[in-house]
């Protein structure tokens, strides 16, 4: 992933699968039905990706599991959990999560 | 020929998409700075993170890329990481359809390639409300798209006169962003009981198997048991 030329194969690979995922269903549903068991599926995966994402990114911190308050990523998103929660607003969860990471770096 | 009515009203839905465009850029300036940032500490040019960013245009489909390509991952797992980080488009683009029925179909080729959870947030919601031209999608999403790449080559080209991003708290855009849309998605209890899933499998299966396959695994098999839990039709 190093030179230049795999770079950018590598990214318009990434483009074009993303852009299949857009333009597919919106070009296409409005004729045809996908099944029903996957419609199901589909709609538990934003919710199951960004979860592990989230729980990948918190409690894996400086390259292993840190359960504890020494761990400002965890600190910060427990109290950003209720901001995230009650706006929905992701610039608001973003800067007070970050807000506070600088605060506890800055006091620990 | 389309008649004076015509035009003004896409003007209009032109202006009123740059408008709701505006926390949506709000959002993308710190995500997306603090993507430059990683990106660049990861050895990508501001060139190379802009060219990310017009053709992928998936703010975390390319930090999790640009996190697999620190860690030396295969193509083709960043590619299949891709693919199911950004599967949820599916849904949004389908939620979307019946929306761009009016619309022309080569419009909807070009409209649908701005497809993010933001632009999908705000524009669904739009929708919802009354029929809206494809000027308001164009102005709605393109905006949006230009402040991502820009502010994501501001942040690789800037990011190295930062001394210590992490005593900023740039380490926590990330997470921010996931817990944030991970809230839009929380209905009921059921997405809850599947997100928490989800999360304890993405870190179990970290300490089971080599690779960056936690989180895909994870999603699939807690999206599995989704379904059966399921009874809505």
């Amino acid at each position: 992933m190093r030179t230049s030329l795999s770079y950018l194969y590598l990214v318009l690979t990434m483009g074009f699968v993303t852009y299949l995922l857009r333009m597919l269903p919106a070009t296409l549903l409005s004729k045809k039905k996908i099944p029903k068991l996957f419609v199901k599926f589909l709609k538990f995966i934003p919710a199951a990706v960004l979860s592990a994402l989230l729980f990948q990114g918190v409690f894996i911190y400086g390259g292993r599991l840190n359960i504890s308050f020494y761990n400002p990523l965890l600190v910060a998103s427990i109290i950003a959990f209720p901001i995230a929660y009650k706006t929905k607003n992701m610039f608001a969860t973003v800067l007070a999560g970050m807000g506070i990471v600088m605060l506890f770096n800055y006091i620990i | 020929m389309k008649t004076v009515m015509q035009q003004s009203k896409e003007k209009n839905d032109l202006i009123f998409g740059i408008k709701r465009a505006i926390p949506i850029v709000f959002g993308y300036i710190p995500v997306g700075f603090a993507m430059g940032v990683t990106a660049s500490n990861t050895g990508l040019t501001p060139f190379e993170t802009g060219l990310m960013s017009v053709f992928v245009y998936a703010g975390s489909a390319q930090f999790v890329a640009i996190d697999m390509i620190r860690s030396n991952a295969s193509f083709i797992a960043i590619i299949i990481t891709t693919f199911l980080v950004n599967l949820r488009h599916l849904l949004f683009s389908a939620s979307l359809a019946p929306h761009f029925q009016h619309i022309k179909q080569k419009l909807i080729f070009i409209i649908s390639f701005f497809i993010t959870d933001e632009s999908f947030a705000v524009s669904i919601t739009d929708a919802e409300q009354g029929s809206l031209s494809h000027s308001y999608y164009l102005g709605l999403y393109i905006t949006a798209y230009l402040s991502w790449i820009l502010s994501t080559v501001i942040g690789a080209a800037f990011g190295n006169l930062i001394p210590d991003t992490k005593a900023l708290g740039f380490d926590f855009a990330l997470p921010g962003m996931f817990l944030a849309l991970l809230c839009m998605q929380l209905k009921n209890i059921k997405f809850i009981f599947v997100s928490l899933i989800s999360g304890l499998l993405s870190i179990i299966l970290i300490y089971l198997m080599p690779g960056n396959w936690n989180v895909i695994l994870a999603a699939v098999i807690a999206a599995v048991i989704g379904v059966f839990i399921d009874d809505e039709d």
